[in-house]
């Protein structure tokens, strides 16, 4: 896999947000004094009167980007997830989600491959926090073709939508002719017969490759890319599970409340099988280098191929 | 409209609050009553709001951050012919419009679902900058509590509206003196608020008696010649304004009236009439 592009959701999210601007003026983008960061800074190049910092300060970041959003228009709030979903919840319960307005979440930095920045900024609660507000929408794009799909479909979407982006360049995986972003449909990447791996973000890779190394050893996996969490396509997991009979959830989040939680749910009402979820294990994360900390807190590929056998063992 | 004439109209708007709390057997009368002269001059002289269209996109936004004095919003809506005036019995009950704090999508003529202290004042500076960004001409207003703009986020907001020079904004806190656990000097004084808005590039103007109508219209008249800065009108208000037994108590911060006193209430309020 040596010549796998890699690019950061975050960038694409950066990108997305400028060819967006192109074709639409009335949207604006807000940031918390992490434009460089976030990539919002992109669009803030492009266009630097549509573009406003709201400096340290998240709260009024989800109040302004409300604020803006009840006189028709959409706003985009972007800051890390930490603080996007953490500091500001309440905001984003109150303000936008409670009147139900068309502000646009872009929270970057989620999860442990933050890296070297350590605990305090890396994000494995927020898909629990935000799937529990009535009416949001929550999005967890696996790569770059994905993520920008998502932004587009998020503009164009009539409500709040929090889209979960990373700061690790991950592989593109999405590049192919087929494939359609709808939100709330998810998308069958890999057909197998003896377990379903559900993952988001970028644990879609690492199932696919887990796949790849559960094949060489007689394990016929079928994986699905769980792009939105909420809503949640159950169709496709509960058909899957039918036909597998057992799942396994990957999630670059805790297993509290997320994608795992998500799809346990789904299943206990409507097929239950066997679920075993692969995650941030109820811990906090520590600093080191992302793909380390990915391997250490079992989330890479070689984990997962490990977890899935086992489980199906 | 005249000031008498806009005094007769608060009137009403105060037996619409005790009327509606009272309904509801709980609910915020004292806030409601100290503010109701301010918001009856906004709907019925300050602002430019149609009640057959509410949703109109050059209308004047009008935002209660302090959203527990739903009450008086609701009732001066009610007046101003939003909604019927019998609405108001329905306060806070299973399936009324009208919520324990305001909801934008339930409630015609609300602009902003507000109740969560501090939350308010940043989407009216978003209203704002939003106008300014797209050459609305429409004028945004923020009522605060004086116990509310104990919460930082307010001076997140402020410092971003004096920075973003947010002079379509006008900001108003109404400074009774009062918040549930006591006094505000006893509690967590924000003292000295009209100081405090200057440092956030705030032109302030203090409303000497924020109950009286001459001088509310003198405040708004004032606020709107300010340009290139936000305005903040600290108006000094009496909790419970109109009914005696509720004047400056701050046991009526948050308690329904039982049926002798509201009785007794309206009796008063009808003399003003």
């Amino acid at each position: 896999m040596a010549d796998v592009k890699k690019i950061a959701t975050r960038q694409s999210y950066g990108e997305a947000l400028v060819e967006l601007g192109a074709e639409h003026d009335d949207f604006v983008v807000l940031d918390a004094d992490l434009a460089a960061a976030t990539q919002t800074g992109k669009f803030k190049a492009a266009y630097p009167d549509r573009f406003f910092d709201a400096g340290i300060a998240e709260s009024n970041l989800m109040g302004l980007a409300a604020g803006i959003a009840t006189t028709g228009r959409v706003a985009f709030a972007s800051t890390f997830a930490m603080f996007a979903a953490g500091r500001a919840f309440e905001q984003v319960r109150n303000s936008v989600g409670y009147p139900h307005l068309n502000v646009k979440i872009g929270a970057t930095h989620a999860g442990i491959s933050v890296g070297e920045d350590g605990a305090t900024h890396q994000c494995c609660e927020d898909i629990a926090l935000m799937r529990a507000i009535p009416g949001m929408t929550v999005i967890v794009p696996s790569d770059d073709v994905e993520a920008k799909a998502a932004v587009r479909a998020a503009y164009e979407f009539d409500g709040p939508v929090y889209m979960r982006f990373g700061r690790l360049a991950v592989p593109v995986i999405n590049d192919s002719d087929g494939y359609e972003f709808k939100i709330g449909r998810g998308i069958k990447l890999r057909e197998g017969k003896d377990v379903t791996i559900v993952a988001c973000g970028l644990m879609v890779q690492a199932a696919l490759e887990a796949a790849e190394t559960l094949a060489a050893q007689g394990i016929d996996a079928e994986v699905i890319n769980i792009h939105t969490i909420k809503p949640l396509d159950e169709d496709i997991i509960v058909e899957s599970a039918k036909k597998t009979g057992r799942v396994v959830t990957c999630e670059e989040h805790s297993v509290i409340g997320g994608l795992g939680d998500a799809v346990c749910a789904a299943l206990a009402e409507k097929h239950p099988v066997p679920v075993k979820k692969v995650g941030v294990n109820d811990v906090f994360g520590e600093s080191g280098p992302a793909v380390d900390l990915l391997h250490k807190y079992g989330l890479d590929a070689e984990s997962v191929a490990a977890a899935v056998k086992e489980f199906v063992a | 409209m005249s000031d008498d004439e806009l005094k007769k109209v608060a009137n009403e708007v105060r037996r619409g609050i005790v009327t509606a709390v009272h309904a509801a057997k709980s609910g915020h009368p004292g806030g409601s009553l100290g503010a109701a002269d301010i918001i009856t001059y906004l709907y019925f002289e300050e602002m430019n709001v149609d009640p057959a269209d509410p949703h109109a996109a050059g209308r004047d936004r009008f935002v209660l951050s302090k959203g527990h004095c739903a009450p008086a919003l609701y009732s001066v809506l009610a007046e101003r012919g939003y909604f019927p005036k019998s609405d108001l019995e329905t306060l806070r009950h299973i399936g009324s419009h009208l919520q324990g704090h305001p909801n934008m999508n339930d409630t015609p003529g609300v602009d902003m679902s507000t109740g969560s202290l501090g939350q308010g004042i940043s989407a009216a500076v978003g209203m704002a900058l939003a106008a300014k960004h797209w050459g609305d001409s429409y004028r945004t207003y923020c009522l605060l509590g004086d116990g509310e703009i104990e919460e930082g986020q307010v001076w997140e907001a402020a410092m971003f509206a004096g920075n973003h020079a947010l002079d379509n904004l006008c900001l108003i806190v109404d400074h009774n003196g009062l918040q549930i656990d006591g006094t505000i000097e006893e509690v967590n004084s924000a003292m000295p608020i009209a100081d405090k808005f200057r440092a956030f590039k705030f032109h302030v103007i203090e409303l000497a008696d924020g109950n009286d109508m001459a001088q509310i219209r003198a405040a708004f008249d004032a606020a709107r010649e300010v340009k290139g800065q936000p305005v903040c009108i600290v108006a000094e208000t009496v909790k419970g304004k109109g009914v005696s037994f509720m004047e400056n108590n701050v046991g009526w911060h948050g308690k329904a009236p039982n049926d002798e006193q509201f009785e007794q209430a309206l009796a008063e309020l009808a003399k003003e009439a």
